[in-house]
């Protein structure tokens, strides 16, 4: 039986390194595309779930945690062309400083527009309660959530692998002179690639507002793990950030099971074990501009 | 393209997420230079909604007693901050009592904090109402004779929701799950419900303590459901209730979820369709009474919505300190001791008065069990409560429900 709960908890990781996968993949291309640590990633997560609790009043659950990436993906095209795009080439403590900058302007913003006092919504009916498979109970919508998220994941593997688009990505991770030189411009790219980043994280915003407290400062709560995430993958490796984000779920499972009040201590020491061994992170490539 | 090393990257993104988890404190001065009083109330971290209504609370009453003619006749200047941790609590404290000449501190809503300023407070011979902080230890071990306390104990926590289910028949015999929060508070609500459980045959079967930074619990939840409890009991604080009370509502468990300790602001934020069973709390926006209508009409006049219970006890806590004030015609430390302990009455919204314990300083008052109105009778979003039978009862002595001599080991010194 000790077992069997333990292998629910590995399970249940699974589900939950899914979610924080939706929010560290788009900040790990960001960074390897355009070099920036995009601090203010986590002011997309809070905007999708607002959006999405503001949107739910009009048009149902349903819709609006499909609508809100993509309204959250359009401010990505504003924060790209008028932003990030002024520093690829810059000091990176310039935009560090300017997307740290904007992470505490978007909190404001929030607390100006919703106020202060968190927003709530609730799951549909439908998605609520569990499902027992054998002996291992799931929760209904962290199913529906999981099964989004392996969605994209394929989807987001076949732009990069199969598309002239992820050609492009992948050989401006590595040689942007090279890409360049052969007369393509990277910045459109960039643009796709910050749209794509930011709309996970907001999906992940509105797939978690009607399990989470919805407050100005929680996109702040989140940065520390994507950020865990990232670091434990490596940098320009879709896989590795796969593998980090199901494996810091799974890790923080199997603490809680054994010993829960070390649960959120245990990834930082996962993480600390991993750079210890492999300092470039699970899966990290070998990135020539970074060295 | 400029070459910079990824490890420089990372290590000052890393320096930026920790400098933001840190917070930047809220700081609100008012202009005058008069009277100059101290508040201090978490406004970041998994306590900062609750702060934050603490702190409009407090703003209103201020304003109000300086268009009345302020305190004998000088208008009050608040510095009202935030709190963040312990550690940042006491050097605000000592700045604000050391530097800024505030002649009381009031605030806080974390135990843990409320202790160091209950410290900072004694070194300084100055009075310190904690507003918000429940933990046991705070008015009886740690106890100091600067140190006044306005929100309800634990212990008459876990007294009114458990007399509540008592009556319903959900604690002899019962087998009891608890998920507590990590620090003083938790450990301490975690403590006097084993007492309850003891002296009622409910058997604790599971407890699990629960980090402050925890958000996501379908991990706890795993191990609920392993331990099969017929009732689920919530000793955790903050937004730590509500995202609780969220992935509860989420997995469906069979097992009724209650708690003994929640605050209104928690439970309107976990929103309609996700709370239900029996909880504590200390004051509601319905209550009936002139003092509690007129602060809320007030309070929602200005800010657009009703006030949470931590508005109020801030807010009536500043409004009984003007009084004494203004009766003792001085804002000498001593003097204002020797008067809260002479248990002075104060109106505070409530159908009996209130009076500060003279030997463990704690506001005695009464309390009230609530359940949650069915979504469909919700008048709106803020009508969520329905408000039990208070306690004690009105014919039985408020003192019923707060530790005795016997049970509560607080001993001022002179």
């Amino acid at each position: 039986m000790q077992f069997e709960f333990l292998l629910e908890q590995v399970v249940n990781g699974l589900v939950l390194g899914g979610y924080y996968l939706l929010i560290a993949l788009g900040l790990s291309l960001i960074f390897s595309v355009g070099g920036i640590v995009n601090l203010a990633h986590g002011a997309f997560y809070a905007l999708g779930a607002y959006v999405c609790v503001e949107l739910t009043k009009r048009f149902g659950f349903g819709a609006s945690v499909m609508i809100s990436p993509l309204v959250v993906a359009l401010l990505g095209i504003l924060f790209e062309r008028f932003i990030l795009r002024r520093f690829y080439t810059a000091d990176p403590i310039l935009s560090l400083l300017v997307t740290f900058g904007l992470a505490m302007v978007a909190e404001q913003a929030i607390r100006m527009i919703w106020g202060a006092a968190p927003v709530s919504t609730e799951i549909p009916q439908s998605f609520r309660g569990s499902v027992i498979v054998g002996d291992f109970l799931f929760s209904r919508y962290r199913l529906l959530i999981l099964a989004v998220v392996a969605t994209i994941m394929i989807g987001i593997w076949l732009l990069l692998q199969k598309t002239s688009f992820g050609r492009v990505v992948r050989a401006g991770i590595q040689r942007p002179d090279m890409v360049a030189a052969l007369g393509i411009r990277l910045q459109p790219y960039m643009t796709g690639i910050v749209m794509l980043g930011v709309g996970m994280a907001a999906l992940g915003g509105a797939f978690f507002a009607p399990i989470t407290t919805v407050h100005p400062a929680m996109g702040a709560d989140i940065m520390t793990v994507a950020f865990v995430v990232v670091v434990i993958g490596g940098l320009g490796s879709f896989w590795g950030v796969v593998i980090a984000a199901l494996l810091v779920g799974v890790v923080r499972g199997i603490t809680i099971h054994f010993e829960p009040a070390a649960g959120e201590a245990s990834i930082y020491v996962l993480m600390f074990l991993v750079l210890l061994v492999r300092p470039r992170g699970l899966l990290g490539e070998r990135i020539e501009k970074f060295e | 393209m400029i070459r910079y090393p990824r490890r420089t990257l990372l290590r000052a993104g890393a320096a930026f997420v920790g400098a933001s988890a840190l917070g930047f404190p809220a700081i609100v001065r008012a202009q005058a230079e008069k009277i100059r009083i101290g508040h201090l109330t978490p406004l970041t971290g998994f306590l900062g909604v609750i702060g934050s209504y603490a702190q409009l609370g407090v703003k209103l009453a201020a304003e109000e007693i300086n268009a009345s003619g302020g305190i004998l006749g000088k208008p009050i200047d608040l510095l009202s901050e935030d709190s963040i941790n312990p550690a940042t609590a006491a050097t605000k404290a000592q700045r604000m009592l050391e530097q800024d000449g505030a002649v009381v501190l009031l605030g806080e809503i974390s135990s843990a904090s409320s202790l160091t300023i209950m410290q900072v407070a004694e070194r300084n011979k100055k009075v310190f109402f904690s507003t918000g902080a429940r933990s046991d230890a705070l008015r009886g071990k740690n106890c100091n004779k600067y140190s006044f306390h306005c929100d309800i104990p634990n212990t008459v926590m876990v007294n009114a929701v458990g007399t509540a289910l008592s009556q319903k028949g959900m604690v002899k015999g019962k087998k009891f799950f608890t998920l507590t929060a990590d620090y003083i508070f938790g450990h301490d609500l975690l403590k006097a419900a084993k007492t309850f459980f003891g002296a009622h045959e409910a058997n604790l079967i599971g407890d699990e303590l629960i980090a402050t930074d925890v958000t996501d619990f379908s991990p706890y939840l795993l191990k609920v459901r392993q331990a099969k409890p017929d009732v689920v009991c919530c000793n955790l604080a903050g937004n730590q209730v509500t995202n609780l009370v969220k992935q509860y509502a989420e997995f469906g468990f069979p097992y009724p979820l209650v708690g003994f300790n929640l605050n209104t602001g928690d439970a309107w934020a976990a929103g309609a369709g996700n709370l239900s069973g029996t909880w504590p709390t200390v004051w509601y926006h319905t209550l009936n009474n002139p003092t509690s209508q007129a602060f809320v009409a007030a309070f929602s006049k200005k800010y657009g919505k009703p006030p949470e219970n931590h508005a109020w006890i801030d807010y009536i806590t500043l409004k009984l300190l003007a009084e004494a004030i203004n009766t003792t015609k001085s804002t000498d430390s001593h003097e204002l001791i020797t008067y809260f302990e002479k248990q002075a009455q104060f109106d505070i919204g409530k159908t009996r008065k209130a009076y500060f314990r003279n030997w463990d300083h704690q506001l005695v008052q009464e309390a009230y069990p609530f359940t949650v109105k069915p979504k469909d009778q919700m008048k709106d979003q803020w009508d969520m409560l329905v408000l039990g039978d208070v306690v004690p009862a009105a014919n039985d002595p408020l003192e019923t429900i707060y530790p005795t001599r016997e049970q509560n080991p607080c001993e001022m010194k002179a």
